[in-house]
């Protein structure tokens, strides 16, 4: 898999992370090209793209643009070049969930999505959740408010589940929360706790 | 996952032409499956055409039926009034199977191409007729908990649709329509659109390299309307069948006038039983007619070490089932 992954040297603080954000950062703007809209995609893509290519990805409202082959997914564009790494990598099969994303508003596991493939849509995650200045999107704060997790890495997943969740209209119960939400798995187990937070925060978003 | 190259077709015979010319290539469209067993290296393509701007789109009533494009996502197709009216079994399939997430994703031509869960198949440290012809089934001897036990062979025992919408499109006798790279198309019933493992378990359909599925059509019937799909599983919620069954009935004055029957799960492909169907009409709508009728869906099976379980759990779904639309 391409991308900076290779081991990096530890900061003075020690931390590789601190590394890669700046990595990511600094490679994002750099490479951001006029962003192509969903007409426009049609005639500029519709030829053969080999190997790495610029791929630009509308997320959280800001268009950037990475370098990447078209077997990067959406997963490791968002964590490995963007540097948004609360969206989380868990089975990479579709199976857990903790990937969750919303493109155009739909939410999709981002680990079988292919980053060449979502250009020119609307990606939200879950660094796009909070209103500007962090005050937390009323989701948040419910799974906040209702211990809706235990480790945590599941949570970005449930969270970006949820909000659509809620918008389907599929939150009208316990048991139809349950249902819907069967996609996200917690080895925790803070099921009762997720779902208590889902039907509250339903209440509260507009 | 190895590398490909990737190509955005805006014309089906862009699409077709480039499958055809290109033993290696395969259409995308959700993703779900291909991009799965990519990354367990089962199939490796190099290249991938998606297909997802072609006009194969549309929910719509015909004089043939419902007409869905291929390209049609599997939630819209589950939640369209017009589904849940007239074919509740395909929404209720469509809708009990994978995740919200994945349903929004899927497309419904991709839908009925999915591949099978056997564990063998999956991992490419076995051996595996299906994956590599000629090399073997450890299934056989091995963890077959989940696999069929009807139309089966030697060379593969896998249930090689693992899903649920194509056991309500076979029940329904739904036809797909095929484009090949002539941009000539032609119509296959779905009950012959899978074939058995025989001695050849990589072909699993007739589908041609260079076609396209571009749409599934359900004729209208009453059996139709009052269809209902039913699936067992490990979870409840979240989890493939381990028996599932996709029924229609038209009942008049407490008699069946017409019946379709499928099951999931247990065949090598969507199994439809054609003699429990004879068996039900004529006969009053109750449950020892449901009961005799049952019997007839499992003859022939042939069980392995862990999987025959599925031989009375199979006959009690297609009872609850028939039980369950016969008294709505």
């Amino acid at each position: 898999m391409p991308g900076p992954t290779t081991p990096a040297p530890l900061n003075p603080d020690g931390s590789r992370r601190t590394f890669m954000k700046q990595a990511g950062g600094f490679l994002g703007l750099a490479l951001a090209p006029p962003f192509l809209s969903q007409a426009e995609r049609l005639t500029a893509l519709s030829k053969k793209v080999e190997g790495v290519s610029t791929i630009s990805l509308k997320v959280n409202g800001t268009v950037r643009a990475i370098r990447a082959e078209p077997r990067v997914t959406l997963l490791d564009a968002l964590r490995e070049y963007l540097d948004l790494t609360g969206s989380k990598k868990g089975c990479d099969h579709g199976q857990c969930g903790a990937c969750t994303v919303l493109v155009d508003g739909r939410r999709v596991n981002s680990c079988l999505t292919l980053a060449v493939m979502s250009q020119g849509k609307e990606i939200t995650t879950i660094e796009g959740l909070a209103k500007e200045g962090g005050e937390l999107h009323p989701m948040q704060a419910a799974f906040l408010k209702h211990d809706g997790f235990q480790c945590g890495y599941c949570t970005p997943g449930q969270i970006m589940s949820a909000v659509a969740c809620v918008q389907e209209g599929h939150a009208g119960s316990e048991a139809e929360v349950r249902e819907w939400m069967s996609g996200n798995l917690c080895r925790c187990s803070a099921y009762p706790n997720i779902t208590a937070a889902i039907l509250e925060a339903k209440g509260q978003m507009g | 996952m190895n590398n490909f190259s990737y190509i955005q077709a805006d014309k089906a015979k862009e699409a077709t032409a480039a499958k055809r010319d290109d033993k290696s290539a395969a259409f995308i469209a959700g993703g779900t499956t291909l991009l799965d067993l990519m990354k367990l290296n089962v199939e490796n393509h190099g290249q991938l055409i998606d297909v997802n701007m072609l006009p194969f789109r549309g929910i719509e009533m015909t004089k043939d039926g419902l007409r869905i494009g291929a390209l049609e996502r599997m939630s819209e197709v589950g939640a369209h009034p017009l589904v849940k009216e007239n074919f509740p079994a395909v929404s209720e399939s469509l809708l009990l199977a994978a995740s919200a997430q994945l349903r929004n994703m899927a497309s419904i031509g991709g839908n009925v191409l999915q591949r099978t869960r056997c564990g063998y198949f999956r991992d490419t440290a076995f051996p595996c007729n299906k994956r590599e012809p000629g090399t073997g089934c450890p299934a056989l001897e091995g963890d077959n908990r989940n696999l069929a036990i009807l139309g089966t062979s030697e060379t593969c025992i896998a249930t090689s649709y693992p899903g649920d919408l194509a056991v309500a499109l076979i029940a329904l006798d739904a036809v797909l329509t095929l484009e090949n790279a002539k941009g000539k198309q032609r119509q296959v019933p779905i009950t012959k659109f899978y074939l058995l493992p025989g001695t050849t378990p990589q072909r699993e359909t007739v589908l041609e390299a260079d076609e396209l599925i571009v749409a599934v059509t359900i004729p209208q019937t009453a059996a139709a309307r009052k269809s209902k799909y039913l699936k067992v599983r490990d979870r409840s919620s979240y989890a493939y069948a381990l028996v599932s069954a996709a029924v229609g009935l038209e009942v008049q004055g407490g008699t069946v006038r017409a019946a379709r029957v499928a099951l999931g799960a247990v065949g090598a492909q969507p199994w439809r039983c054609f003699e429990v169907e004879k068996a039900l009409v004529g006969q009053p709508a109750t449950e020892a007619t449901f009961r005799a009728a049952a019997e007839l869906a499992l003859r022939g099976a042939k069980p392995r070490e862990h999987n025959a379980y599925k031989i009375e759990m199979a006959k009690n779904t297609l009872v609850r089932a028939l039980s369950e639309v016969a008294s709505v």
